[in-house]
């Protein structure tokens, strides 16, 4: 496993940017340092849950690996800071529309994101799509999650979910993808055909956001899947960890920088988040650093697991 | 001439778990990737080689030979293949059909892989028909035999895989699983044939 190149010529990153990245990797660097102590283990129908207690954070990995990249952590003496940047710039894709009335989050993990969601958006619709029940109980017994009327998780396999949901015309303003969490990813998640069927879900101007990959051959090949169905989109990749985050739009992608209204009316609203808008801007980018020739994954080549690995 | 045998055999079973392995990649995409999917799958699979044992055991009563050892291969290679056009719309009209996953992935599986299987569940005991002269070598004939067929499986679900899957869309490798066949089947026949000469 091999992590971005900080020398990589477009992750332009303002030095208070990557002060208050570096100063949340010590944050979660020294609980962590500071014995963890498993209080929850479970083999599901899909993974391996793990939920481990360091100080104040109560975290969710899916994996035994301790060197896991993805998960979820609580800080229960503030429960609403998201404790990995991931998180927070997967909220970045408010600025493209900060007021979603149908969102669709795939992938339940703690359910940090839908929780927030949820809270920031109290009438809109907030929909997850979850496959391990084990999942969803483990979000509800350590991490606080609570369904409510307008917060719902489905239990089902988002490909068939998606097809479905098309289907029945079913339209989001906003969907974020984080359902790439453990050690294997699910290879229909991530072709051609799931991105276009996940774009017909979206209202036109719609936002897609995803937690991806950083690391490995199959960068190259996600990004080019992305570009296929989306064309440009923003790549924001994070320098302490192994995640990049995709923020793509259903139709013309707008300049950030036509977003100032956005990011200043929203700026007051993420904070208790934790998320300070104004660290990540200098990291969008829409310049390709990846190999712009690697195959397209499509349902007839997916092999992603098999590319992760390399 | 036993050689030409095994090879046959452990071909049959490198394509049958080939096939199984990318079974799984092609009801994904609209049955999802849960653990029933796998169940309904392995379940088709199961039922099927079954089957098929019990009719190639039949079959081999009448007049076994290379020839009719090899027209097994060419009926298998002549289902298969169709799987290419027709997977994608059939698996619609299920789903269309079908609510629930596990049903709509059992459905599938058995209207895709039913008939290619059952067909390549004769090889086995039609091989051990051909191969065995008397009942005091039987047991170590067929145990050599489901030896052969089954290191075929293992070497085709691990080419499959580890890299056939990273090589090839999947279009190409079941067609190169009919080519497979259909080359066994032309090597059965070009077999018997010189055996019918005296």
């Amino acid at each position: 496993m091999t992590t971005p190149s900080p020398e990589a010529p477009n992750n332009v990153w303002s030095r208070k940017g990557v002060a208050a990245l570096l100063c949340c990797a010590l944050f979660a660097l020294v609980p962590a340092a500071a014995e963890a102590k498993i209080i929850h283990r479970e083999k599901s129908l899909y993974s391996t849950i793990l939920v481990d207690e360091r100080g104040s954070l109560i975290c969710l990995q899916f994996s035994v690996r301790r060197d896991q990249r993805n998960q979820s952590c609580l800080d229960r003496n503030d429960p609403k800071r998201m404790v990995f940047p991931y998180a927070h710039m997967m909220m970045l894709s408010l600025l493209f529309d900060p007021e979603p009335r149908h969102i669709l989050v795939v992938g339940l993990g703690g359910g940090t994101l839908p929780t927030a969601l949820h809270q920031l958006y109290p009438t809109a619709s907030v929909d997850v799509v979850e496959i391990d029940p084990a999942v969803k109980t483990v979000a509800e017994t350590y991490f606080g999650f609570t369904e409510s009327e307008r917060l719902q998780v489905i239990l089902k396999d988002a490909r068939v979910f998606t097809k479905r949901a098309v289907g029945a015309e079913t339209r989001y303003d906003l969907i974020m993808l984080d359902a790439f969490n453990g050690d294997y990813i699910p290879e229909h998640l991530m072709t051609r055909e799931y991105l276009e069927e996940t774009r017909q879900l979206l209202t036109p101007g719609g936002v897609l956001a995803a937690n991806t990959f950083a690391i490995s051959r199959l960068y190259d090949h996600e990004s080019t899947t992305y570009q296929a169905v989306f064309g440009s989109f923003y790549n924001i990749r994070s320098q302490v960890s192994a995640n990049r985050i995709i923020i793509a739009v259903n139709g013309e992608l707008p300049d950030v920088a036509t977003r100032a209204g956005a990011a200043s009316m929203l700026a007051g609203r993420l904070t208790p988040y934790g998320v300070r808008i104004s660290d990540y801007l200098p990291a969008f980018t829409t310049k390709p650093d990846w190999d712009t020739t690697a195959r397209v994954l499509t349902d007839q080549y997916a092999p992603a697991n098999l590319l992760g690995s390399q | 001439m036993p050689a030409i045998i095994y090879v046959l055999a452990f071909t049959g079973g490198f394509v049958i778990m080939s096939l199984e392995l990318l079974g799984g990649r092609v009801l994904a995409p609209y049955f999802g990737s849960s653990i029933y999917v796998w169940g309904s799958i392995i379940t088709v699979f199961m039922l099927s080689l079954a089957l098929g044992y019990l009719f190639g055991g039949r079959l081999s009563l009448h007049r076994p030979s290379l020839t009719r050892f090899g027209l097994i291969f060419a009926v298998a290679a002549v289902l298969l293949y169709p799987l290419v056009y027709m997977a994608e719309p059939l698996m619609v009209w299920i789903f269309e059909r079908v609510e629930d996953p596990r049903y709509g992935s059992l459905l599938a599986a058995g209207f895709l892989f039913i008939l290619p299987t059952v067909i390549m569940g004769m090889i086995s005991p039609y091989s051990v028909r051909l191969l065995v002269a008397s009942t005091h070598e039987s047991g170590q004939v067929a145990g050599r035999l489901y030896f052969v067929s089954t290191m075929g499986s293992a070497l085709g679900t691990l080419a499959t895989s580890f890299y056939f899957v990273l090589w090839f869309e999947m279009n190409t490798i079941l067609t190169l699983l009919a080519g497979a066949l259909l080359l066994m089947a032309g090597i059965a026949f070009a077999a018997g044939r010189l055996q019918d000469v005296p």
